[in-house]
């Protein structure tokens, strides 16, 4: 899959996602899905909310001291025998797995799902230097041979149908019985366990990406329900982690208090299947594991994002909640926000990574009703971090034209009282005129947008404030009367 | 020529405006790393070791694993024959060289094949001993090495799993201090494994289904009662 | 309307300031007219001072620089009231929640504005959180369904109050809609920015109305009602679509949002008006 980006296009993505009908089908299952499940797990558990405050404060407190927890984290690595190579941006992290992976002649890579290697578009990297990666975590599987973008950070097949799914796996595993039976999901699970098995044992090098990466103690942390990621780093020669420097976290401790309330923001389980702590190669006595044990810390414009006011957003531990609770991705899906990042974190993420100018529909195309920070378990202020880069695009004159031009009058009137009050009461007079007769319009000018799918309401006719003023009027002068009559 | 690592610390330094040998912050860190202060554990994970016990049965089965509460080690062998039988599998068992293991009383089950070594994944159950269990979500703890390779966690059909009611804590952060306490402060061996529960996806149209790459099947074998 | 009497007994009557908001402003005065006349029932001297926009427009877009202005000439327009109401827990929303922002690192304006904040409220949680209302003497014959809106809800903490009075309307059957709390898709300028993405959100708003089998929608906030009445009516659905406020002031027989007045409905509105 490339890293092509057409969040530009957001518009014409989400009418085609409105339009297509497997996908609303698919969509309407994740609302119901998640939504009810992390309420169920947050009700559970007490302290949970206290949890969010501690995954927030522990978050926070990193990333205001991160050069000291990278520089310790660091240490240990090396201390467990590993190594730790820093990338500036997704090109140098590209060539240094690259590199790696031919010192090891790798043939094929396993791969654990990493939403960084995504970003850097790693896969067709390797493909192109003659290495074959395969995709293990199911969901990732299945786009991978479709060759799509993943559509939603923890579930990336989310869009997809059981039918679509059997299409592809007859289409890619031609070796297999064209007879078989795969109208079943347990039939298609079955299928690719046994394909990916094959290919877990065969791997050269497994590449994974990091849920947490501990300072104390040098270890790198993921999180599965299958056991893909564990498979992917334990049976090839060489453990490769790809991680973006703001997944540090101090200590065992810390990182079990993030734990407590991932799982539970995710997928509404106390805990996912395999939590599992890496840290360096293979020991002398040990049996199984990786020879070799590498990390790849990647900036690609975290380090800017630190010292400014989207350091809030770093806190975040990729669960997914905000885009589950989401209205606007309940109704267009991942893929119509056009690069890697979907949802609410990824409208205030992907500004900082790919730039304001091309990103700039995914922070406009919210409503702000707020459900997404009221999930995110590290309390990131996802609307006010949206409303952040509308201020940007503004004072750099990006917003459309149209737009900037209506908003302009309305301030205009709306700062001149004097100019307002009559200039409303003479456009709702008319108004309320022209619609007196249904009682609302079909269309109006200027209003394409609105009665493109709806009625416009007519005014009642005349400001409140025209009218409460004459009223007022009319009392003063009754109490006048009443007081001159006696 | 300045390499990625300078570049990346100076960015991170820059945006912290800091020099990174500022006293107060180097004490805090330090402080931190030393001290791992264990955070909000919730009641739930606060109970004393029978409640504890129950706990952990109770949410071991919430994961969709099954467990059996022995009265001591050396009926191990033959719950291990038990499941094999009541699942259909043939009678062959691979196992870590676990000392624990390699004490019972596998004598008993003659006509059971035990295995010794880590798995290639042509073995349909495996038989591991954990570190610890944790009530609070009904987690197993594993760590690799020679006793119990991670392989067998992960590649065999069948995981069967003992563990000591002792080694049982109500929270993750006791195991925590286990652990500091056997590899040293900071140390950590090449994998720990929190397992909780046979593996699972639900990536075809949200459908729960188990056994996605790892064991479909885990079994819990509690051996005894808390200390 | 029952108000505790200890409120009442020494103080002299608190004094509003009816923020009105510009959508009732324009489009339904009437919905102005019921939030006075609850107040005053309520025991309060309700004054409207010369206002124009709360601001929200430009700073959901950016416009710090207009948002700001706005937000000093609301502030100096309401400041020297006991208490600010607005029947909009998205204009509430923007003043309590978001003016502070606009004034960070301003020690000049800060403590002023954090004073200003302190006493502004969305209508309904006005009257019952602080004015102690338990019970409103209205009736209104019909089934109903309210809709809480996202900025009320979750910036304000407005669902149960409005839920407790009108459990006191008489003749009202209150039944709840499947996700009540999940936004209709107005979000201000967004609804026209992405009408389709608003249309697809809006649609799914109004499948739960009608599912509800509720003859009334009613909710706090003028823009979010606008919106589903829009989409019900362009939809051929009955529904009709007020302000809460309405109903509770006992101003239920007013020409729906979007419907065209009846002479009845004149003649009823002129009556309530004096």
């Amino acid at each position: 899959m490339s890293v092509e980006i057409t969040s530009p296009h957001f518009k014409a993505n989400a009418r085609e996602a409105l339009a297509d009908a497997p996908l609303q089908q698919a969509l309407a299952k994740v609302g119901p899905g998640f939504i009810g499940k992390r309420a169920a797990a947050a009700g559970k558990l007490p302290e949970f909310e206290a949890l969010r405050d501690s995954a927030r404060d522990i978050k926070d407190h990193t990333l205001a001291h991160l050069d000291l927890y990278l520089e310790r984290y660091e240490a240990k690595v090396k201390e467990a025998g590993g190594h730790v190579h820093f990338a500036v941006d997704a090109a140098e992290a590209r060539d240094i797995i690259t590199r790696i992976c031919r010192s090891l002649d790798a043939k094929t890579v396993t791969k654990g799902k990493s939403m960084i290697s995504e970003e850097i578009g790693l896969n067709d990297h390797l493909e192109a230097a003659g290495i074959e990666p395969v995709e293990t975590d199911l969901g990732e599987y299945l786009i991978q041979i479709r060759g799509e973008a993943p559509s939603h950070i923890i579930a990336p097949a989310i869009h997809l149908n059981k039918e679509q799914v059997e299409a592809d796996f007859r289409r890619v595993h031609t070796h297999l019985s064209p007879g078989r039976n795969l109208s079943e999901p347990t039939a298609l699970l079955a299928e690719a366990r046994g394909e990916l098995r094959q290919r877990f044992l065969a791997a050269d090098v497994g590449i994974t990406g990091a849920n947490f990466l501990v300072a104390e103690t040098g270890t790198s942390i993921i999180v599965t329900n299958e056991g893909n990621g564990d498979l992917t780093q334990t049976l090839p020669k060489a453990h490769i982690v790809l991680a973006s420097l703001e997944k540090l976290v101090p200590t065992l401790e810390d990182v079990s208090q993030l734990l407590r309330v991932l799982a539970r923001s995710a997928t509404g389980q106390e805990m996912s299947v395999y939590t599992t702590f890496s840290t360096g190669p293979r020991r002398p006595d040990d049996v199984d594991g990786p020879g070799e044990y590498h990390v790849v810390i990647l900036d690609n414009g975290r380090s800017g994002m630190l010292g400014g006011q989207l350091r809030e957003m770093l806190r975040c531990i990729r669960c997914g909640a905000c885009m589950n609770h989401c209205p606007v991705y309940h109704a267009v899906g991942g893929h119509a926000y056009g690069w890697v990042y979907p949802g609410p974190m990824g409208a205030v993420l992907t500004p900082s990574l790919i730039g304001i100018e091309k990103a700039a529909n995914l922070p406009n195309a919210s409503t702000f009703c707020g459900r997404c920070e009221e999930v995110c378990p590290v309390r990131i202020p996802l609307p006010k971090l949206m409303r952040h880069w509308r201020e940007k695009e503004f004072e750099r004159h990006l917003t459309p034209a149209p737009q900037r031009f209506g908003l302009a009058v309305w301030g205009f009137f709306a700062r001149r009282g004097w100019l307002y009050r009559p200039a409303t009461r003479l456009a709702m007079g008319m108004l309320a005129l022209a619609g007196r007769r249904k009682g609302r319009f079909a269309s109006l000018p200027l209003a394409g947008g609105w009665t493109r799918h709806r009625d416009f309401p007519a005014p009642e006719g005349g400001t409140f404030q025209a009218q409460w003023r004459a009223r007022k009027a009319a009392e003063a002068d009754a109490r006048a009367a009443k007081g001159a009559a006696r | 020529m300045t390499s990625s690592r300078d570049t990346v610390f100076a960015s991170v330094r820059r945006a912290l405006g800091v020099t990174s040998r500022e006293a107060p912050r180097l004490q805090e860190v330090g402080d931190r790393i030393a001290g791992h202060p264990r955070g909000l554990v919730p009641a739930r994970a606060q109970v004393p070791p029978a409640e504890c016990i129950a706990l952990f049965k109770e949410m071991v089965l919430a994961a969709a694993a099954s467990i059996d509460h022995l009265p001591s080690a050396n009926q191990v062998p033959a719950a291990v024959a038990a499941y094999l039988r009541g699942r259909n599998l043939p009678p062959t068992i691979l196992r870590g060289a676990d000392p624990r293991l390699s004490a019972l009383p596998w004598g008993q089950e003659p006509n059971l094949d035990v295995w010794i070594g880590p798995s290639d994944g042509r073995q349909l159950a495996g038989l591991s001993h954990a570190f610890a269990g944790i009530a609070e979500s009904g987690t197993l703890v594993m760590l690799s090495g020679p006793d119990n390779p991670s392989t067998l966690n992960l590649l065999p059909d069948h995981h069967l799993v003992v563990v000591d009611a002792a080694d049982v804590t109500a929270d993750y952060e006791t195991v925590w201090g286990r652990i500091r306490a056997r590899f040293g402060a900071g140390i950590m061996p090449r994998t720990v494994n929190w397992i909780t529960g046979p593996s699972r996806s639900a990536d075809i149209e949200q459908t729960l289904l188990l056994g996605a790459h790892g064991p479909r099947s885990l079994h819990v074998l509690l051996v005894g009662e808390p200390v | 309307m029952t108000v505790p009497p200890s409120l009442d007994a020494a103080l002299s009557p608190p004094r509003v300031g009816l923020f009105c908001t510009c959508l009732v402003d324009t489009i339904r005065p009437s919905v102005g007219f019921a939030a006075a006349k609850l107040l005053e029932e309520a025991g309060c001297e309700v004054e409207v001072p010369l206002q124009t926009c709360c601001g929200q427009p430009a700073f959901n877009s950016g416009d710090r620089a207009t948002s700001r202005a706005l937000a000093e000439q609301v502030i100096s327009a309401f400041e020297n009231f006991d208490y600010v109401v607005a029947p909009s827990g998205s204009c509430a929303g923007m003043i309590k929640a978001h003016y502070p922002e606009l004034f960070t690192g301003e020690p000049d304006w800060t403590g002023r504005v954090d004073r200003f904040c302190a006493k502004v409220f969305e209508l309904v949680s006005f009257l019952v959180d602080v004015r102690g209302v338990t019970h409103v003497d209205a009736a209104y014959p019909g089934t109903a369904t309210y809709h809480d809106s996202c900025s009320g809800l979750r910036e304000l903490g407005v669902k149960g109050q409005p839920r407790r009075l009108l459990a006191s309307v008489d003749g009202l059957a209150l039944v709840e809609m499947q996700d009540a709390d999940t936004c209709c898709g107005f979000g201000g300028t967004f609804c026209v920015k992405y009408p389709d993405v608003s249309n697809a959100i809006v649609e799914k708003k109004a499948a739960n109305i009608v599912a509800s089998g509720a003859d009334t929608l009613l909710a706090g906030d003028l823009g979010c009602l606008m919106n589903m009445a829009g989409k019900l009516q362009r939809e051929g659905r009955a529904v009709a679509v007020r302000h809460v406020a309405e109903v509770l002031a006992g101003m239920g027989a007013e020409p729906a949002l979007g419907m065209p007045a009846t002479v009845e409905a004149r003649a009823e509105t002129a009556r309530a008006k004096r």
